[in-house]
Formats: structure tokens, sequence, C-alpha cells
């Protein structure tokens, strides 16, 4: 009868012992982010700076107050977020699957709450520069909620299956640093876009 | 200093951070637009300023690591080097230490690289120069009757002594740089870390390649 040999295996790859593969992945991930972002707001302040397009442009309106409460449920995200990393780490999985699901439920109420903001905004992407560089801005944001959603959900399920321990949480950490950026980005973009 | 992508801890500060920055400058900037510059001019200024003392800032001192001891009445050297790594000085220092018949010797050349090599993980040309560099060493070794083992390892010197010390212990370490002036080694502190952070006699052995070709 054929055996296998268990100790056979492919040589251990050579990688530093200070730079994490994955999260050397996260940085090179978000430094592109970074770019992608960089181009839009270069639009923005283009149009409003060097064109001098007004802002909004009359008569419309930005939901300033709106907005405001969508980022205080999306910064509230980011605490319920790392106190499901923090519960795993001490080794308490209720708070782990507690803290994953209330941060999906806060950032698809982020997500439902813009969608809806949209269809009552009153201008659309081609209505004028403002326009575009407004629904560029927000949408490219929106889109990237939509992926930490996915991760978030990916997430949740493995927590509710068993997965994670005090020891391995890798799963919950990377989609963690990527929510935490999403919500700085949106801090941005909601300083500059409705505030200033 | 903190790193925002290292992990979701630092992240979420990373976060608390922005959110206090950029709310200081809306209110600001609601105000008055030009309270508002100036808020975002001083929060800026306190950042860099903040971001440079905290590169600046020396390392904290790391716990001693404890070195397992070695079988009977072994000695064991590790001996630490680059470039200078077939330096006459060096080999005779070795030579020296290992004259005893029970001398173990480890000769560990740390594989040197830019730092945007190093953060791409392309090591491999760093590592075959490091090999090759090892090779003359311990067949120099050979040639004056010191039979060492060798390896390449990390491009940080030492979390190189670190790595070797885990798998290999020793009850001697040798550091072999370049003369003070030309040593990047010396110049930070790479000898005197070491002697802080590893509990086993450090040698500090200095080669002058360019007295040796000339």
């Amino acid at each position: 009868m054929a055996t296998v040999d268990h100790a056979a295996h492919p040589p251990v790859a050579h990688q530093s012992s200070r730079v994490d593969a994955r999260t050397l992945g996260m940085f090179l991930f978000i430094a592109s982010e970074i770019m992608l972002f960089g181009s839009f707001f270069t639009i923005y302040f283009f149009v409003r700076v060097a064109a001098g397009t007004p802002w909004p442009t009359p008569p419309n309106q930005l939901p300033v107050f709106v907005a405001g409460m969508n980022t205080i449920i999306l910064v509230t995200s980011s605490f319920t977020m790392h106190w499901a990393l923090q519960s795993i780490k001490r080794g308490n999985r209720s708070g782990l699957k507690a803290g994953l699901v209330l941060t999906f439920l806060l950032g698809l109420t982020f997500l439902l709450t813009q969608i809806l903001e949209y269809s009552r905004i009153g201008f659309t992407p081609h209505t004028d520069a403002f326009g575009s560089v407004f629904f560029g801005l927000t949408g490219l944001h929106g889109a990237h909620v939509f992926v930490g959603l996915t991760l978030l959900a990916a997430a949740t399920i493995r927590a509710f299956r068993g997965h994670y321990s005090e020891e391995h949480h890798h799963g919950v950490e990377i989609p963690g640093i990527y929510w935490h950026f999403v919500d700085v980005m949106w801090i941005v973009v909601y300083t500059t876009v409705y505030i200033l | 200093m903190p790193n925002p992508l290292r992990s979701e801890g630092e992240a979420f500060r990373f976060l608390l951070g922005a959110v206090v920055y950029f709310a200081a400058i809306a209110i600001a900037g609601v105000i008055n637009e030009w309270a508002g510059l100036v808020v975002f001019i001083v929060l800026t200024a306190v950042v860099v300023a903040w971001w440079w003392r905290a590169q600046k800032r020396e390392p904290r001192p790391i716990e001693a690591l404890a070195v397992p001891p070695g079988p009977g009445d072994e000695r064991r050297i590790l001996v630490i080097a680059n470039e200078t790594v077939g330096g006459a000085p060096l080999l005779e220092r070795i030579s020296e230490l290992a004259s005893d018949a029970n001398a173990r010797v480890l000769v560990v050349t740390p594989a040197l690289n830019s730092p945007l090599r190093h953060l791409a993980s392309d090591e491999d040309a760093a590592r075959a120069a490091a090999q090759d560099r090892l090779d003359r060493s311990l067949a120099a070794l050979a040639t004056n009757g010191v039979h060492a083992r060798g390896q390449v390892g990390d491009g940080d010197p030492l979390q190189a002594i670190e790595d070797a010390l885990r798998t290999f212990g020793a009850d001697e370490i040798v550091i072999s740089t370049h003369p003070e002036g030309r040593s990047n080694w010396l110049e930070h502190g790479v000898v005197e870390n070491a002697r802080e952070r590893f509990a086993v006699p450090i040698h500090h052995v200095v080669v002058d390649l360019s007295a040796e070709s000339g």
C-alpha cells in the first residue's frame, strides 16, 4: 500500500522577520487607495479652488445634518469593530460576534442612508461639475463601504461558525484595519465636501 | 512610532486622531474661514513635530535575551560580519577563540539590503551576495584550521544575532565592523545595543579593508 510522507513539504519561504506578508499586502493596498482618493480630491480642489465653482452651486443644498448623523453612525461602527477584536483577544466569543454584527448593521445603515440621500438630493452627476465631483467622491467612498461590508459579512459568518481564537484572529484584524481606513476617508470627505 | 497599518488597534487610534484633527478644523472653519486655516496650520505643525520627535526618539531598552546553555564543556562562538567577513583581523580572532578543541563556530552574514527592496521582500540578490562572502570566509577559516558553519541572516544585524541565538545559542559573540567613521553598524550603535540586549560576552573586531588591500 502506498504511504504518504507527511513530513514532505516545500521549503519554508524566505521572508523578512519584521514585515508580515499580509501586513505588507494591506500596506500596498491602502497606498493604492490613497492615490485613488487623491486623484478624486485633486479634481475636487481644481473645481472648487482653481475654477472657483460655488460650492454647492445654487440652488443646490447639501444634506449636512443627515450626513453628520451618518458620520456618527460610521465612527460608532469603528468603536464596535475595535470592541469585537478586543473581545476575541480576551477569548470573549460573544463579544466578537456582537461586535461584528453591530459593525455590519451600522455600516449597512450608513450605506442605505447614503443611497436614500442620493435619491432625494435634487441633482445628478451630470448636472454640473459640482454634481460630478460630489457623486464621484461620495460614490467612491460608498463603494469602499460596500467592500468593507463584504469583508465584515465574511468575518461575521466565520465567527458564528466558530472560527478565530485568542491567538488566531487575523481574519478580524485585517477587515478591522480596512474598516478604520474607510472611516478615516469618510471623515476627510465629509469635512471637505459637506462642511468647509 | 505608531504605524496605523500594522494593527487594528493602531488603525483605531489613527481614526480617533483624524476625528479630532478634522473636527477642530471644521469647527474653526465654520466660525471663520481664516480661523479654520490657522487651526489647520497649527494642528498640522503639531502633528509633523510629534512625528519628527517620534522618529528621533531613542528606542526603548530591550529586555536581555536569555541564551540557552550548550551541552557539557562545548564552547559556542557566534560571529556576525558582513563586508568584513574575510578580513585578516577577524580570521585571526576567530582562530584564537576557536583554538579550544570543544569550540563550535557559526558565522552569520546579514543580507544587507536597501530599505525599498527589504520592504518589497526582494532579498534574493542581497542573500546571494552575503552567501558569496560567507563561502569565501569559511574557506579562509578552513585554511587556518577552523571548521565553522555558516548561514545568511536577516539584514538587521541585531535580528540576525537574535535568530542565530535561538537556534545555535552562543557562549561568545564576535561582531566585526569597519573602522569608526566608515561603519554603518557603529553609527547605529549595533555593538552597544547588542551588549545591552544579549547576556553573553561580546567581542568587537575592527577590520580595515582599505589598509589590508593597500
